[in-house]
């Protein structure tokens, strides 16, 4: 028997709608709007791989971007109650930072292709780190930025667990209709050209660095709203927020979920988000890395395609086709 | 002027302890092409098993060879049992390696906990040689570029004049035609493998001599690794000589004259290289 996927996204649209009807604030908040924000990050990256065949490890350093420029605009503990800007501007000021953050990792990585692509990328995010880390005179160095004021609309709290959870389900809903918008208009096009094959596009005229490029903004913006709501969901940034867990665990996400497909970005928070808050029931509180990195390590191993991959495989496998959608990653 | 010399020793002690670090790097990537990610995590377990050996002997020579000879076996484990069954799929290699590197750093810190550990070094290594205009420097700091120097002269005799050397540079160039005329690969890879993990095994208990060893000392030897190689060159010996003189100079000079900006120096080092050598100062194209 199969299913309709159009039955199957109404099923999902209005269970994601119901759900927080039903949930309790920890599980409207902590698991679900929190894998929603975590997801987002992750959907940069899953852009990024999926179609433009480029792995950019910088990604949480582009969120931690546009988190400390909203940060800096916003009405936080050690700035008296004051924001340099309305709430607004300030968010769409983040976004910009965070975007153009994007472009010019991206203008840097791209001088590099696949393994040589994560190392540079790498390289760039610990630099943010250590950067924000020893900047005291903006980035209030190690403290970084606390209490930070999250904007009320219409006498209601963004922060309030409901709008929190829809306001970060729209944002995820938005973003993911843009991937998958791009990747069928001429630009989404050329970019998974330029993945199959850079030569050849290039000979068609094509100038493949500009499209990589215009592709890093993309990702810099969906990471830049992931920023956003990661700073409210938290209250506050600090460098550990960019540190190498934070920008290990945003490629944990995107392989545990699967680099092939932008829903594997989602799937992948839902799970890791699930494994952060019950591993203390597994191995004890203290463990819990030991715990993800085995995980992630097995999944690498088992199923280089993650879990999208290894559903699309087994359902292969019960139709009995031998192509059972494998996906390999040009990288 | 007191300060920038000073400022430029140490940045050659820092290049020292950076080449060390970042050799075993390049070697490993030369030979295998894999991206090491864990580098980080064999220099810190170098580091603690070489502080836990000093501690039960007493010794620091032995605790040298200790971290050394650790950081080797595991990491010729890593080799054996999880990267090579991957050869040729660089980018699951080195996701292997970051999953490790998380495993790692949790499970020695259950082990060490979040302490910084100091070693006793021996007496002759402490004191300071009279030096013109700085008054003095610590003897130990300049030992430390003495054994930089010494590993990079071994390193370059092991790879130009023995025969192990021979087949490493003939698997750099083609590692099917070597496994064709009947030299054991895989056995040659764990092997070097092992000789890099040593050498950041080595680094590990020299590094945490001069400075110390705390948890996330492992992503500031990798950071320092990736950035000394992409200056330098993947893969090139003389490339991580001058990466890292580079990079440690950049570093110590950027913290004396600006210390909240200095990191931008090396990051712009980085991004002139790319721009302008995209395999860096001594690579060539894979």
């Amino acid at each position: 028997m199969t299913i309709s996927p159009w039955v199957g996204r109404a099923l999902l649209a209005s269970a994601l709608l119901v759900y927080p009807h039903l949930a309790t604030d920890f599980w409207i908040v902590s698991v679900g709007a929190y894998a929603m924000v975590l997801g987002i990050i992750a959907l940069s990256l899953t852009f990024l791989t999926a179609y433009g065949g480029m792995i950019s490890m910088a990604q949480m350093a582009t969120a931690g971007a546009a988190g400390y420029a909203l940060a800096i605009f916003s009405a936080h503990s050690a700035s008296a109650g004051m924001a340099l800007l309305p709430w607004p501007w300030a968010v769409a000021a983040a976004i910009a930072v965070g975007t153009l953050t994007g472009i010019l990792i991206g203008i840097v990585a791209v001088r590099s292709q696949g393994i040589y692509m994560l190392m540079s990328t790498l390289a760039i995010a610990m630099i943010m780190f250590y950067l924000a880390q020893q900047n005291t005179t903006i980035l209030h160095g190690f403290d970084g930025f606390s209490g930070v004021a999250v904007p009320r609309v219409g006498g209601v709290s963004l922060r309030e667990p409901l709008p929190f959870y829809f306001l970060c389900l729209t944002s995820a809903a938005l973003l993911y209709a843009l991937v998958i918008y791009l990747v069928r208009v001429p630009f989404g096009l050329v970019i998974q050209g330029i993945r199959d094959d850079p030569l050849r596009m290039a000979s068609l005229g094509y100038r493949v660095w500009l499209h990589q490029v215009m592709a890093f903004a993309v990702a810099g913006f969906i990471a830049a709203v992931g920023g956003v709501l990661s700073l409210w969901y938290h209250g506050g940034i600090s460098p550990g927020s960019i540190g190498i867990t934070a920008t290990v665990n945003v490629l944990i996400v995107a392989v545990i979920g699967g680099l092939g497909h932008p829903r594997g970005a989602f799937i992948g928070a839902l799970v890791f988000v699930l494994l952060q808050n019950f591993a203390v029931d597994l191995v004890g509180s203290n463990r819990y890395n030991t715990l993800i990195g085995f995980v992630f390590l097995v999944i690498v191993m088992a199923s280089p395609d993650g879990l999208t991959g290894l559903w699309r495989r087994l359902r292969g496998m019960r139709k009995g086709s031998l192509d059972g959608g494998v996906v390999t990653q040009k990288l | 002027m007191k300060l920038l010399l000073l400022a430029s020793l140490n940045g050659i002690t820092l290049a020292a302890l950076y080449f060390i670090v970042a050799s075993g790097f390049t070697l490993i990537f030369g030979m295998m092409r894999v991206v090491n990610l864990a580098h980080g995590s064999l220099y810190l377990i170098g580091a603690y098993l070489g502080h836990d050996v000093a501690a039960l002997s007493g010794s620091f020579p032995l605790a040298l060879a200790g971290g050394a000879l650790g950081a080797a076996l595991v990491g010729m484990a890593i080799h054996y049992f999880l990267l090579d069954r991957y050869q040729g799929d660089d980018l699951r290699q080195a996701l292997v390696t970051i999953g490790l590197s998380i495993i790692a750093a949790d499970l020695l810190l259950a082990r060490y906990g979040g302490l910084s550990y100091q070693f006793e070094l021996p007496e002759m290594f402490y004191g300071s040689m009279p030096m013109p205009i700085v008054g003095g420097y610590p003897i130990f700091r300049i030992v430390l570029i003495g054994l930089a120097i010494a590993v990079y002269l071994a390193l370059w005799l092991l790879v130009q004049r023995t025969r192990f050397g021979i087949m490493i540079r003939a698997g750099v160039d083609d590692r099917h035609m070597l496994g064709a005329i009947g030299v054991n690969v895989p056995l040659i890879s764990t092997l070097v493998f092992g000789l890099g993990a040593a050498l950041v095994g080595f680094a590990g208990v020299v590094g945490s001599s001069a400075l110390s060893i705390a948890p996330g000392e492992d992503a500031r030897y990798l950071l320092s690794s990736l950035v000394v190689v992409i200056v330098g060159g993947m893969g090139s010996l003389p490339g991580a000589a001058i990466g890292a003189l580079l990079i440690g100079l950049a570093e110590q000079i950027g913290l004396a004259y600006f210390p909240t900006y200095s990191i931008i120096l090396s990051f712009v080092i980085m991004v002139a290289v790319l721009a302008w050598r995209p395999y860096g100062l001594l690579g060539r194209p894979a």
